[in-house]
């Protein structure tokens, strides 16, 4: 059977969701965004509820979110989409919002919009990309930067004594009650996707169910950043970040897992 | 059981050539061009067609969807 | 029904936003206003209304909620005092560029720094002239009793509605500490979503159904498009001032002299015309009720009228340059007023009239 025959469109089984917009993404060859932003419009979609979702954008490479994730979208000052999240949340208690947030906006400015949306328990969803650095602004040490790690801003690699250690925000905001589901993901091989695109969908359905905040921490590469070609930063990724910010279901149905 | 063959259509100018998508093809189907795009990124095309299920790993790991899978009963 | 009642300016501004429809009112502690978020934690107005009350865990915070609720169209206002206002200017900047309506309230004290919790009206300059970064400007209203606490926040939401834009009341602890009458306005429903929805889906993020997504953004990387943005914004203020410009003259028709006051120093400088009038001194006061749109044209005529003009602030002088500029020189403009939460009395205001202006003779 030639090329040709398979490719039909009755035979087409993987294609862009129609929740992703045809600006050409802005983010670097190989960059983590791109898959995170794909999963997240795919849920809804597969959810069917994009007539009820608000999203809310940060500042950092995933600024320009709103041109490319087809979806209402408002654009929050950096760090402080989760305030904006829980006004819209409380405002409009029946619809599903979702933050998308990189590690400086959540995890530095953004730490005490964080906590506090986090310990309210507001019923959101929290896309959390971490990516050990701040991608937009070109590549400067980020609170989840790993120890040694080089970047603009900690040439000589992060210094521990000085800067202390990499931020576990993610486990920081699982101890607090009102976080309902907790989990880190990553989404650089198939097997990686389709576990965090499972995770997202938990999510969404929690905010259905009005249990309270979803948190998704996704460990991400960052090319330009790291300054390696993107398969090389997925190897690096997994001998360096995943084993100070290790993946998996931190808490679920608000129980923390031993 | 009946034999099912893939095949993938890679939108050339969406395509960065950032080559994540060839670790995870677990039949080697996908090597980058020798030519470049618009924007001067080689892109991933089938190198060994034959070899493709459709099993999609390629096309949801790619940040750019350049990757559109179809599939079928031989 | 309206009703008449003896409040704290605070407490009549939080009444109000409950009468006016407000949806939301983000609140943080802060000396000397804490009363609003007080009286309105304990009026529940969730129960009456449906309205959301939250304190959040910093101003910082609560202005990004309102940003947060005002891009899904609803009515969302705050009320904080000069630190935490200051606090909020990035947050309020972000909403004239998103060209988002809401409402923001300070209720002054001194400064600058921690400063005090008296009142002062230190903070016309953070107000009028933008405050936060770009190009911006905010309408400006100042209330000078608990009444216009109370009837100023429904104006400030149709204002802020009418232009897609924050309005401030910029008020002080003075007015918001105070007792007195007020007469409170019917209830006026809440707009139910559906409204919302109908009224202002063309720009509101309520969730994309049957249109194409929104984007509430006051990002534009591409110069010439944020530049017919801030064009935009110009525009809106270039209506205010034609079409929302408020003042009022007391005792202007036969006036020799003129006090410029707004606030609660407008209460004092209006007793100093009295006690001017009782010694033949014929002196008027104009009262700015917003700081912007300002009386420009009716200071330009008063002082085709008037030997000398006396700007009465609780500060060093911010309004007077204002003055100064209205007037072009035609008259000398000085200004008087303590400062630091320190109050003028009636007596030293006409003592600076009579200092500064009447014997000074140098005009």
């Amino acid at each position: 059977m030639e090329v040709i025959d398979i490719i039909k469109p009755e035979n087409q089984v993987f294609n862009k969701t129609c929740l992703m917009t045809d600006t050409t993404l802005s983010y670097c060859p190989g960059c983590g965004h791109g898959v995170a932003h794909n999963l997240a419009m795919e849920v809804i979609d597969e959810l069917g509820i994009v007539e009820d979702t608000i999203g809310v954008a940060p500042v950092g490479c995933s600024v320009l979110a709103y041109d490319f994730m087809n979806v209402d979208i408002t654009q929050a000052a950096h760090g402080r989409a989760p305030a904006l999240a829980t006004a819209i949340s409380r405002t409009w208690p029946d619809k599903y919002v979702f933050t998308y947030q990189g590690d400086g906006d959540l995890a530095a400015i953004g730490t005490a919009e964080t906590i506090h949306a986090c310990n309210r328990g507001e019923n959101i969803v929290i896309i959390f990309v971490n990516n050990g650095i701040y991608g937009m602004t070109g590549g400067q040490m980020a609170p989840t930067t790993l120890p040694g790690m080089s970047t603009s801003t900690s040439p000589y690699g992060r210094d521990i004594e000085t800067m202390g250690m990499p931020l576990k925000i993610t486990e920081l905001i699982a101890n607090l009650p009102g976080t309902y589901y907790v989990t880190r993901q990553a989404v650089h091989t198939h097997k990686h996707v389709r576990k965090a695109k499972k995770a997202i969908k938990t999510a969404f359905e929690n905010t259905r169910l009005k249990k309270g905040l979803s948190f998704i921490e996704i460990v991400s590469n960052c090319n330009s950043g790291w300054k390696m070609n993107p398969n090389d930063s997925n190897v690096w990724m997994e001998e360096n970040m995943f084993p100070y910010f290790p993946l998996g279901d931190i808490k679920v149905k608000g129980k923390l897992k031993q | 059981m009946a034999k099912v063959k893939g095949a993938i259509v890679v939108d050339t100018e969406t395509c960065k050539g950032c080559e994540v998508c060839i670790p995870v093809c677990q039949e080697n189907v996908i090597s980058m061009s020798t030519t470049v795009n618009r924007k001067g990124y080689h892109y991933a095309y089938m190198s060994n067609p034959d070899a493709c299920t459709g099993c999609t790993n390629c096309a949801i790991v790619c940040p750019d969807r350049a990757i559109t899978v179809y599939r079928a009963k031989v | 029904m309206s009703e008449l009642r003896l409040m704290k300016g605070n407490e009549a501004l939080a009444e109000a936003a409950i009468r006016a429809g407000a949806d939301a009112y983000f609140g943080y502690p802060i000396t000397p206003q804490s009363e609003v978020i007080e009286y309105l934690m304990t009026e529940r107005p969730e129960e009456r209304t449906g309205m959301v009350v939250l304190q959040a865990e910093s101003e910082v915070a609560a202005i990004n909620m309102v940003y947060g609720a005002a891009s899904t169209g609803k009515r969302a206002m705050t009320s904080s005092s000069s630190p935490g206002v200051s606090l909020k200017l990035e947050g309020v900047s972000y909403l004239a560029g998103a060209e988002l309506p809401a409402v923001i309230v300070n209720v002054m004290r001194g400064g600058p720094g921690l400063g005090t919790i008296q009142p002062s009206q230190a903070d016309y300059f953070q107000a009028v002239k933008g405050g936060g970064h770009g190009d911006y400007k905010l309408y400006v209203l100042a209330p000078a009793s608990v009444q216009e606490m109370s009837d100023f926040v429904s104006d400030a939401f149709d204002i802020a509605f009418k232009y897609r834009a924050p309005v401030l009341i910029l008020s002080d602890g003075l007015i918001g500490q105070m007792m007195e009458k007020v007469v409170l306005k019917d209830q006026k429903d809440r707009m139910p979503d559906e409204e919302i929805i109908k009224r202002y889906g063309s720009w509101a993020t309520t969730g994309k159904k049957g249109r194409e997504r929104n984007i509430v953004t006051s990002l534009d990387l591409i110069p010439e498009k944020m530049e017919a943005r801030v064009h935009r914004l110009m525009k809106k203020y270039e209506q205010m001032e034609r079409e929302d410009l408020r003042y009022e003259m007391i005792q202007c028709e036969d006036a020799e002299y003129l006090f410029v006051a707004y606030g609660s120093s407008s209460r004092i400088a209006q007793k100093a015309v009295q006690l001017a009038r009782e010694k033949g001194i014929k002196v008027g006061l104009l009262r700015p009720i917003t700081l912007f749109p300002f009386p420009k044209q009716q200071l330009l005529v008063l002082a085709h009228q008037v030997k000398g003009i006396l700007s009465v602030e609780l500060s060093t002088g911010q309004m007077v340059e204002d003055v100064r500029l209205a007037v072009k020189g035609r008259v000398p403009v000085k200004h008087y007023g303590r400062t630091g939460g320190s109050i003028h009395t009636p007596e030293e205001v006409l003592e600076a009239l009579e200092q500064k202006i009447i014997s000074d003779g140098s005009n």
